[in-house]
């Protein structure tokens, strides 16, 4: 039933909307739309489609790919249990996103969370504040070009952060398709 | 320096009385009502909890009065990984306590950030406070909490609090 009700969700957003893209996955749909339609089309997935809930909104870091940035919004349905994914690129240059706060509330917290972790700037949103490092910290610390161990950072009488010592680190898993003895999380100093 | 029993004392001679010096009373008075600050920040203030439970009752060390006031407690105990963000509330926290004052740090996290080597987790409380008692474990069992309490007493006899205060106050007529 979800899926029959989610191909005329998908064909109804198509009519009066951009889609650059629509991906299939394991029973997974994922469109990817323009950034400065986002708003628009979220207010349409919720009034006229039914998506009264956002599950999430994350960002990804495509380091080394233009556009570097993707904003990914998870949407939905109750009634009928349909999941629906809409993907936007961002660029590095222009690191703004129209925010879905007065759509969607849970937004809030999500999107401090993207700002905070990609420096994501999320127009209209009325309390654009870190939320998970302090207020002035300097860097943004799941861009893929920032090191797991942490840059130090310093503010007089504040706060200060100094890089993690990581002996043989860091200790991170390594996608592949090879045996669990080379991706588990492991000492892979060169030296 | 040579250390004589602090407590002198004979059922025949003198009754009810105990001759002692004030230093030793006044350690004797602190090590064993040490009201604990409990800062508990992830999966060690969970044993924090069972110490303090019936089954290991922190009670039978005097320091079961875990005060959620920083005005009125005498050892922070740091049970859990301080990311920086926290480490701010925590310094605030251990400034605002009265002096005497020790720290605890519980725990891995607390002692040397533990398996956090990250960019978010300050790694040692160490690093902003002074820590008297390390306690190793992740998370350590309510007994060595109890051992790690029962260290930080025997810490505190070897203190001189009023020979301290004497010549702290000699240094402030010499300035």
């Amino acid at each position: 039933m979800a899926a029959a009700s989610l191909n005329s969700v998908v064909s109804a957003i198509q009519a009066k909307f951009q889609v650059a893209q629509k991906t299939e996955f394991r029973g997974e749909t994922t469109l990817t739309v323009e950034r400065t339609e986002i708003k628009d089309l979220c207010a349409f997935c919720k009034d006229t489609l039914g998506f009264a809930m956002l599950l999430d909104l994350s960002g990804v870091d495509n380091f080394g790919t233009e556009p570097r940035f993707e904003v990914v919004y998870e949407l939905y349905q109750m009634d009928t249990d349909a999941h629906l994914r809409l993907k936007i690129a961002v660029s590095e240059d222009a690191l703004e996103v129209p925010s879905v706060i007065t759509i969607w509330p849970t937004a809030d917290w999500h999107e401090r969370e993207a700002f905070d972790m990609y420096g994501i700037t999320f127009t209209g949103h009325p309390d654009l504040r870190r939320i998970l490092m302090w207020e002035g910290y300097p860097f943004f610390p799941l861009r893929k070009d920032f090191p797991l161990a942490g840059r130090a950072s310093d503010m007089p009488d504040v706060a200060f952060s100094k890089a993690a010592p990581l002996a043989g680190g860091p200790f991170v898993t390594v996608p592949s398709t090879a045996t669990t003895k080379d991706r588990e999380p492991r000492s892979r100093e060169q030296s | 320096m040579l250390q004589t029993s602090p407590v002198a004392y004979d059922s025949k001679i003198e009754g009810n009385i105990i001759f002692t010096q004030i230093d030793s009373a006044m350690n004797w008075m602190r090590k064993n009502s040490l009201w604990p600050m409990p800062m508990g920040l992830a999966c060690c203030a969970i044993e924090l909890m069972a110490a303090g439970a019936s089954r290991f009752d922190i009670a039978r060390f005097g320091a079961e009065v875990m005060r959620f006031s920083p005005r009125q407690s005498d050892v922070m105990i740091v049970a859990g990984t301080v990311t920086y963000k926290m480490a701010l509330a925590v310094k605030r926290i251990w400034d605002q306590m009265p002096e005497p004052k020790w720290c605890i740090a519980m725990g891995a996290c607390a002692s040397s950030g533990g398996m956090y080597r990250s960019y978010a987790v300050l790694q040692g409380i160490d690093q902003l406070i002074p820590v008297d008692v390390y306690i190793s474990g992740c998370p350590p069992r309510p007994e060595a909490l109890l051992e790690g309490l029962m260290r930080l007493q025997r810490k505190i006899e070897t203190e001189h609090p009023l020979r301290e205060q004497k010549r702290e106050l000699i240094a402030s007529f010499n300035a």
